[in-house]
């Protein structure tokens, strides 16, 4: 079980929910568990959500594995110029 | 499969140093080919009609005279490109972007479109065009825009991120919130409070290169396109996808790009040059005006920013609030949200909120810029930041290590942050001789610090060993900034041969997999690990041959400094074989010997960046002189350093630019009446001093030598370090950027009234 932290309009799409215990051992499992238990996320997640996994954050390697104990916060998929 | 991009620390033999730059003797004698500089059999001139109303609804289009002149090959609106969008809210924008469907939104929006045998020829067919208007009310403040009575953009946005739910249509696309902590409770803690507004003006990323490209749609369905881009995979998909063309059999070569900096991230042109030749059946070349593409690509937002410090009088910051207005053009991006994300990213905060709204106006499609939305943010926070230190009675740079963000700091847009380089970047400024260095009359010296979060993304390399040892790198990730040079650093470092030997290449979309665009400062930093990981892949191809020529088991062959080596007691007599040798017998030893990689670079690092300013104002002209600047910025591992020079002094030339005088000028009628070099001043060689820079190397833990991307980072700070420095000059905060003569001049003149 990992822990997860919302964006605002995420938490939002949640439930109202700021954090979310879900079970997943990486980031693929992570959005397909999400999606199923909070269906409002999928078009979120079809869009593009990154993962900070300790401060670090993950666009698009979904096999990335969630340590049980790490700070993971999801955020807009963003991009630079 | 398999690769561990995990930092490794390494003695570098290649990497870190500055051999000449392979594009550069092409780029100073013209042989570079650029956009505008290929040609193709037949092709035809492209031409686009734009709007000359802020705000229209377009009641019809007569081009029947301009398609019955002679030479005049096809005539195109938007009715020639259908809506394939399938419900895809940004694609549709890019689409109406492309060519107006039922209204146009800015002056300078694209309304149809000729190809004709000649320029001349494209240009009276464009005159013959009639398109009948409707004139709307527009708005292009960013300020007006949100007020309730302002004209809508569109009837069918209301805003998100907000509850409940608007039930009346607004300019305001959304709202988003970061931080943490209660502000309140903070700003009680405070012995001082700042609070102060701050406006950006709109700018263009400025590249010198107009945007231009040739394309020819064939009969048998197969397409070419030749494009000044910073992603021709990303522009073969989305106007593939636009077109209703298979990806596959749109083939997509980059051009040598003077210039992109975001505004080249974003298709314009290219699906109407396609979409002509594809009625022509001819070839098409597009290139833009200097005038079109200030009109119709690539600005930043117009920003208005509201900014609320409280410090205890031992400095430290007890709460920071900020609102943030970005203008978004017609169509809604992430613009104030990234604002919102990085405006206070520098710092370690209790008490901490930031809320963003993306707002329509009738100005062209806000685009990225180089850290986009960061340096606006920046100028605000960094504004107050320097007032605060100044009125607490605290050396600015000593208030900013003391409030620095550090290891384990709750970033302000929301995760705790690894090991970053704030710190380092600031203690290296506060002992830099430039922060002591005397002042005279009129001058002033601001610093600043700055945020980016760097990106990585899709990436694909090849790597072949030629027959006579000799390395071609195949990329495809466009080359804004020395790129190749750098590759082949890494190219030679990981094989163990000399630079000289290495030759990268960037490859057309048919040649190559996937790769993403060029953006988010991941040209080196993701190309460079996939490198690592194709030459390494390469290394065992060439042991196993080694191993094969020796007649032994590949586990007893090493690789050292490019050689294959024979390792254990029985092999010792065997000589080492150099790629050459190894090469020289691949045909008999299982043919061609390459490395390949794809991956998704992840884990760029965010970066930081400490500026310092000197500037000289003028108090009859208003005229500001940038005497000198120093950036000091963490590069992670600086692959080539005179390029990651180039990167910082790039960035500030920029945003020096930005901070003095870059402004996009509208009119009451809502046109630009500023679209060329000469009414939108951009800084020229001799408006600037030698940019001294300072690289500081602490490893990216995700990348195997440590790299992070440079190249965005250094465009933050300078808005707020040039104010800084001049605000000091002058002794008035300046809280409008640009700071323009004008504007400077009006500030004294208000502030000799008022005392």
């Amino acid at each position: 079980m990992v822990e997860v932290t919302l964006w605002g309009a995420l938490g939002a799409a949640a439930g109202g929910k700021e954090k979310l215990v879900v079970e997943a051992k990486d980031i693929r499992e992570l959005f397909r568990n999400l999606a199923e238990q909070y269906p409002a996320l999928g078009p979120f997640i079809e869009r593009g959500i990154a993962v900070s996994i300790d401060g670090v954050i993950y666009r698009d390697t979904w096999s990335k594995e969630l340590p049980q104990d790490a700070e993971i916060y999801l955020l807009p998929r963003l991009a630079g110029g | 499969m398999g690769f561990d991009p995990s930092y490794a620390a390494r003695t570098f033999t290649s990497v870190g140093t500055r051999p000449i730059r392979p594009d550069g003797v092409d780029k100073v004698t013209g042989r570079a080919r650029y956009g505008a500089d290929f040609n193709m059999p037949g092709q035809l001139v492209g031409r686009i009609l734009r709007s000359p109303h802020a705000h229209a609804r377009i009641s019809g289009i007569d081009a029947s005279k301009a398609k019955a002149l002679k030479g005049v090959k096809a005539v195109i609106t938007a009715a020639d490109l259908p809506d394939l969008t399938n419900g895809n809210s940004d694609l549709h924008d890019i689409l109406d972007n492309c060519m107006a469907r039922k209204r146009a939104l800015y002056d300078g929006h694209a309304v149809a479109a000729v190809a004709a045998i000649d320029a001349r020829t494209a240009r009276r067919a464009l005159d013959l065009i009639e398109v009948d208007y409707e004139v709307l009310a527009h708005v292009t403040d960013v300020d007006e825009a949100m007020k309730s009575s302002a004209p809508l953009l569109h009837d069918t946005v209301f805003t998100g991120g907000v509850e409940p739910k608007p039930t009346k249509a607004s300019n305001i696309t959304n709202r988003t919130q970061y931080g943490h902590g209660d502000v309140e409770v903070g700003f009680k803690e405070a012995d001082v409070v700042i609070e102060r507004s701050f406006k950006t003006e709109q700018t263009h990323q400025g590249y010198i290169e107009p945007h231009a490209c040739v394309a020819s749609v064939n009969p048998d369905g197969t397409c070419e396109m030749w494009v000044c881009t910073q992603g021709h995979f990303v522009y073969r998909q989305q106007c593939a996808e636009l077109l209703g063309l298979d990806v596959s059999k749109l083939r997509v070569t980059s051009s040598e790009i003077g210039g992109g900096f975001g505004g080249k991230t974003h298709i314009w042109a290219e699906p109407i040059a396609l979409a002509l030749s594809r009625r022509a059946g001819r070839p098409v070349k597009l290139v833009m005006s200097r005038e079109e593409v200030f009109r119709a690509s690539g600005p930043t937002s117009a920003t208005s920013i509201d900014v609320k410090i409280g410090a205890r009088s031992d400095g430290t910051i007890t709460a920071a609030s900020a609102t943030l207005r970005y203008s978004c053009g017609p169509y809604t991006g992430p613009w104030a949200m990234l604002g919102a994300m990085t405006s206070f990213a520098c710092y370690d905060l209790k008490n901490v909120k930031t809320v963003g709204y993306e707002v329509l106006v009738n100005r062209p499609k806000t685009a990225a810029y180089r850290a986009p939305s960061a340096p606006m943010a920046a100028f605000a926070v960094e504004s107050v930041i320097d007032e605060l230190a100044q009125k607490i009675g605290i050396n600015p740079v000593e208030f900013r290590i003391k409030n620095a963000a550090k290891e384990g700091t709750k970033s302000s847009y929301g995760p705790v942050f690894g090991p970053i380089g704030i710190g380092p970047t600031l203690e290296a400024a506060q002992r830099h001789p430039h922060m002591n260095a005397p002042l005279g009359k009129n001058q002033g010296r601001g610093m600043a610090c700055g945020f980016w979060f760097n990106f990585g993304g899709q990436t694909c390399t090849d790597l072949n060993i030629g027959a006579d040892g000799t390395v071609t790198l195949t990329v495809g990730t466009v080359d804004v900034g020395g790129s190749r040079a750098s590759l082949s650093l890494v190219a030679a470092e990981e094989l163990g041969i000399p630079y000289a030997q290495v030759q990268t290449v960037v490859a057309d979309t048919g040649t190559l997999g996937y790769n993403d665009m060029t953006d988010g400062s991941r040209g080196t930093f993701s190309s460079s690990m996939a490198t690592i990981s194709a030459a390494r892949n390469a290394i065992g191809v060439m042991r196993d041959r080694a191993a094969r020529m020796w007649d032994i088991h590949v586990d007893d062959v090493a690789w050292e400094d490019g050689h294959a080596k024979a390792v254990g007691g029985k092999h010792d007599n065997l000589s080492p074989l150099s790629v050459k040798d190894i090469a020289a017998a691949a045909a008999k030893t299982g043919g061609p010997i390459a490395g390949h990689s794809e991956l998704v670079a992840d884990g760029a690092g965010v970066s930081f960046a400490t500026h310092i300013c000197d500037v000289e104002v003028d108090p009859d002209t208003g005229a500001t002189k940038i005497l000198r600047y120093t950036v000091v910025q963490d590069a992670g591992k600086a692959v080539h350093p005179a390029y990651v020079e180039g990167q910082y002094q790039g960035g500030a030339a920029q945003g020096i630019g930005w901070a003095l005088n870059e402004e996009y000028v509208y009119g009451e009628d809502g046109c630009l009446q500023n679209p060329g070099f000469l009414d939108y001043r951009v800084p020229v060689c001799s408006d600037l001093p030698m940019i001294d820079t300072q690289i500081l190397e602490i490893p990216n833990p995700n990348h195997p030598y440590g790299v992070r991307g440079v190249g965005e980072t250094s465009i933050v700070p300078p808005l707020a370090a040039v104010a800084n420095a001049v605000s000091n000059a002058v002794g008035i905060r300046m809280t409008h950027i640009p700071m323009s003569p004008p504007r400077i001049l009006a500030a004294l003149e208000a502030d000799r009234r008022a005392h």
